[in-house]
Parts: C-alpha cells; structure tokens; sequence
C-alpha cells in the first residue's frame, strides 16, 4: 500500500448502500450504484439531488467538509476505499477530478501539469517533460500550448483551463476520473471539444461525469444514473434510460416535466 | 419635510453632492501635496555630502542614523515575518474559524494593532533596556519594533491566505497532496504578492516610526554602529534630535531622505506587485 506505483486491481466501482449526512440533513440516501470500467457512466438529475455530493464520496473530498457522516461502502475494483488502510493520497492519485469552474493553478502550464508528478516524488526533468507532453497530448490541448509551457495557466480561455485541468489529473496516472458538471460554465464549441476528448478517454479510463445536460449525458454516456433527493430513481444503459424509462419520475425528467 | 424629500431625489441634490465630493478630494489632496512640497522646498537644498555621508564630528550626519535604520528593518522583519506568516497560516489553514480561544487570538490581534506605539516603547524599554540589561541597542529596539508590527504581518496575511479560492486547495487535495504541500506550493505562491506588500508597509511602519524608538535604542546619533547591542539612531530619530537641539536645516534635509526612503518602498511593494500580476499571467485579463 505504500508504494507509489500501487494501483487498484480494476477500475470498476460499485457503491453499496452509501448514505451520507451534513450535520442532521439526508443529502445520500442507500445509494447503490455499479460503474463498469472504461465506459462513461453519467450521473443526471435536478439541482441538490445529491449527484455532486455522490461524485464527491468517491475520491473522499468530502473528507474535507466537518460534520459529514457517512455510512455503507464504495469499492473499487473490490477494494474499499473507506478502510482504515486506504492512503487517501493514493486514492485521489488513481481517482481525479475535474470541477465545475475551471481551477488551474497561478502558476505556469508546465508546473500545473507536473504538480501531481511532483508530490509523488518524481523529479527528474526528462521524466517530468514526458509526463507533461504525454498529459497535455491526452488532454488534446498540447498543439495549443507547446509554445508557452512557461506561460502562467491563467492566460488561457476558459475551455482551455478545463482541458489543462483535464490534463493535470492525467498526469497523475489516473485510472477513474470523475467530472463536476466540466462544462457548465463553457461555451458550446468547448465543450464540443471535450466531449470528444472524454469519448477518446474513456480506452484509458473509466470516467464518471456528473451534468446537468441531458443530450450531453445522451452523447457521451454508455450508463446512466438518475438521482432524485438523495437516491438513485432509477439506472441502466444510455439507451434504455432514454427510450424505456421504467420509473415514471424518470420519464417526467427526462422529458423536461420538471427540472 | 415632502420638500426637503423631493430635494433629495432632485438634479440639483446629485450635482451637490459631486460637487461636495471633489471639494473634499481637492482639500486632502492640497493638505499632502503642501506637505511634500514643504519638505522638498526646505530641505533638499540642505542636503550636503557631510550630512548624508560624512563622518559626524562639527557638523552633524546622518550615515549613522541610515545605518540604523536598515539595522532595524533587518531586525525587526526579519524576526516578525516568519513568526507573522506562521501564525497566519495557522490561524487560515488550521485552526477552526469559530473555536472560542481562537476568536481570543484574533481580537488580541486586533487590539494589539491599535495599541499606541509608545505603549510597545515603554514595554521595550522595560524589558529589553532594563530586565535584559542591554542598555539603549538597535537590538532591543528592533525586536521592540519587530512586535509592534507582528499583528500588521499576521492580519494582512492571514487576509492574503483567506483571499485565495478554496477551489485551488480543493484542485490541489483532488490531485493526492497533502495539506502541506497545499499550503507550500498552491496556497502560500497564490497569497505571496498580499504577503510582500504587507511586509513592505511593515517595513514602512519601521522606519517611520519614532515614539518606540525614544525608549529603547538612545537617540545616539554620533556614533556609526557596530553592533546589534550599539545604541544607536534612526533617520526619523534624527529628525527630532536636529530639531530639538538646534540644527532646523539638517531636520529637513532628513526629512528629504525620510520621504524619499518610505516613497520607494511604497514605490518597491507597487512594482512588485506588478511583476506578480505579469508572472501569473492575470496582465490585461478580465
């Protein structure tokens, strides 16, 4: 458990009645939901129904927030990662996360790519550019920034830090990434453009995306998951939760009832 | 009274109003210029090579007093920084915001900046100049200085740290560090440009400050000094020795030298400020 090179057996992920507490406040339900791994599995529902928070048990952030409670199990690829043993530090290195609003770094490109490289000890220049390169190629952005890796990260457009962020988590060798509604706050070519690159992602890791946007979930996911106050309404194939709803709460979602 | 009201809402009332306004600007603007204008049209035409450089003997100099005052600064930032950010840090990234001892600390804070600077010189005086037997030294009255500006140093830190986005320490956590190295390498480079300016205007408060000074390091303003036990003087010392004792040209020719010192720290924390903006790339950016 304590070498760097430690990974989880596979990627697929299932919770098991997960429940989770803010203080006296429900926000998670006996949520019960299996991931398989190298799909998109994409988490839909309206504002506070729980999806970002579920999202969020999944690499342990809500770790950071006091008076959060937490109860059942979340297991990736058999292992639990609420157990005693778990180094949360080599979980959220396997299991990244890309937010809502972008949040690169002030720092330059290159060392926002590297920071995640660099905290696990990696320090050699001729690694660390490989690394880099590798990321931002994976991330499709390295032909727009390969003239300015010193440049500071902030000079980019909004659609270009998602995707920066995208790489960073790359480079920390992920084998989940979980994504906070990543595109809300772009324009409609960014996230075009982000949208084929989770497509090109998903060979290489399993991607659980959290949005409000139900053709993007249409688009992109091969599952998806409904959350209605706290709990999973209802979830299976794209196609099937589309086409065939079979809870009627579901249906009146996904054809814009309510929302 | 409806008159009075519909005045209110009237063209004529906002037009006072600026008008109020850009008198107000026009007084205060007045009040620092003459004053600028006083000290440069008084002084600089006393300021001799004997005064700035020479060594003090007939007639009087200030190489002395400018020497301590950047033994002063030395001391007193370089011993109140570390242990002002330190506290900063802990106080943002540590401590929890509403836990009673820690609302103690940062009302003591509080009160501790607003305490007047001779009250720090008679403590200073009491402790350094008597308890600790050193006598008048630049030492115990830079380390004098050194806590009166500690609570500035801890405030406009921890002010810096609380500004950076919790989206950052969040961005960093989600990649596997640690709360250390998010505090060393995401959050402190975030705050850094807060924290230098704040450390320049500590700088500011040094070496305008006299009161403290007074008590603690001997107004002796004839001797170069060697050490950080020397008594010893300050330019802003310096200004009120020459004026007490006689000298009213050297005052103002010091005077000169005191402005133009604090005019390019502010001038330093600016374009550091500048260059910070520059390397994070916000330049020109909304």
């Amino acid at each position: 458990m304590d070498s760097l090179d430690w990974a989880f057996p596979s990627s697929a992920l299932e919770a098991k009645d997960l429940s989770l507490h803010y203080g006296p406040f429900e926000a998670l339900k006996k949520v019960n939901l299996k991931v398989k791994a190298q799909e998109v599995t994409a988490l839909i529902g309206p504002s506070g129904c729980g999806k970002s928070t579920f999202l969020r048990t999944l690499n342990r952030m809500n770790d950071l927030i006091p008076g959060c409670h937490l109860e059942g199990q979340v297991r990736i690829g058999g292992v639990d990662i609420y157990a005693k043993a778990m180094d949360v530090s080599l979980l959220r290195k396997r299991v990244g996360m890309v937010f809502q609003k972008p949040n690169p770094f002030p720092m330059s490109i290159y060392d926002n790519i590297a920071f995640a490289p660099r905290t696990f000890g990696i320090r050699k220049k001729e690694e660390l550019d490989a690394i880099v390169i590798a990321s931002l190629r994976q991330a499709s952005i390295f032909e727009e920034v390969k003239d300015r890796l010193r440049e500071s990260a902030l000079a980019l457009s909004g659609g270009q830090q998602q995707r920066l962020c995208i790489a960073r988590a790359l480079a920390a060798s992920p084998q989940i990434l979980l994504l906070d509604e990543p595109t809300s706050a772009l324009d409609p070519i960014s996230t075009a453009k982000i949208e084929d690159l989770l497509a090109t992602l998903k060979s290489a890791v399993t991607i659980v995306i959290v949005t409000h946007n139900l053709q993007q979930a249409a688009r992109i996911a091969d599952t998806t998951a409904f959350f209605l106050l706290g709990e999973i309404v209802e979830s299976g194939t794209t196609e099937d939760m589309f086409r065939r709803p079979t809870d009627k709460r579901t249906e009146n979602y996904i054809t814009g009832r309510f929302g | 009274m409806s008159d009075l009201r519909a005045f209110r809402r009237s063209r004529n009332f906002f037009a006072s109003l600026k008008i109020a306004s850009m008198v107000a600007l026009g007084v205060s603007l007045v009040a620092l210029v003459s004053i600028v204008l006083f000290v440069l049209i008084r002084g600089t035409g006393n300021l001799t090579f004997q005064l700035l450089f020479g060594k003090y003997g007939a007639s009087p100099s200030i190489w002395p007093a400018f020497l301590g005052t950047l033994e002063l600064i030395v001391i007193a930032v370089g011993v109140a920084a570390p242990i002002g950010i330190a506290s900063a840090i802990f106080l943002s990234e540590y401590a929890e915001r509403d836990f009673w001892l820690i609302r103690c600390i940062r009302l003591a804070t509080e009160t501790l900046a607003g305490i007047p600077s001779i009250v720090y010189g008679l403590f200073g005086y009491l402790v350094f100049v008597v308890a600790c037997g050193w006598g008048y030294s630049l030492l115990g009255g830079g380390l004098t200085l050194a806590i009166m500006i500690l609570p500035l140093i801890v405030r406009s830190t921890e002010e810096s740290l609380l500004s950076v986005p919790m989206a950052i320490r969040e961005g960093s956590y989600a990649l596997g560090a640690g709360k250390v190295r998010t505090i060393f390498a995401v959050v402190l480079p975030s705050a850094s440009e807060g924290i230098l300016t704040s450390l320049i205007l500590a700088m500011g408060r040094v070496v305008s400050e006299s009161a403290v000074l007074i008590m603690t390091v001997g107004m002796v303003v004839n001797i170069v000094p060697v050490s950080p036990l020397s008594a010893g003087t300050s330019l802003a010392l310096d200004i009120y020795y020459f004026a007490s004792f006689g000298y009213p040209e050297e005052a103002s020719a010091t005077a000169v030298v005191l402005l133009l010192f604090v005019l390019s720290l502010n001038l330093l924390a600016f374009l550091l400020a500048r260059l910070f903006e520059r390397k994070k790339g916000l330049h020109g950016q909304s």
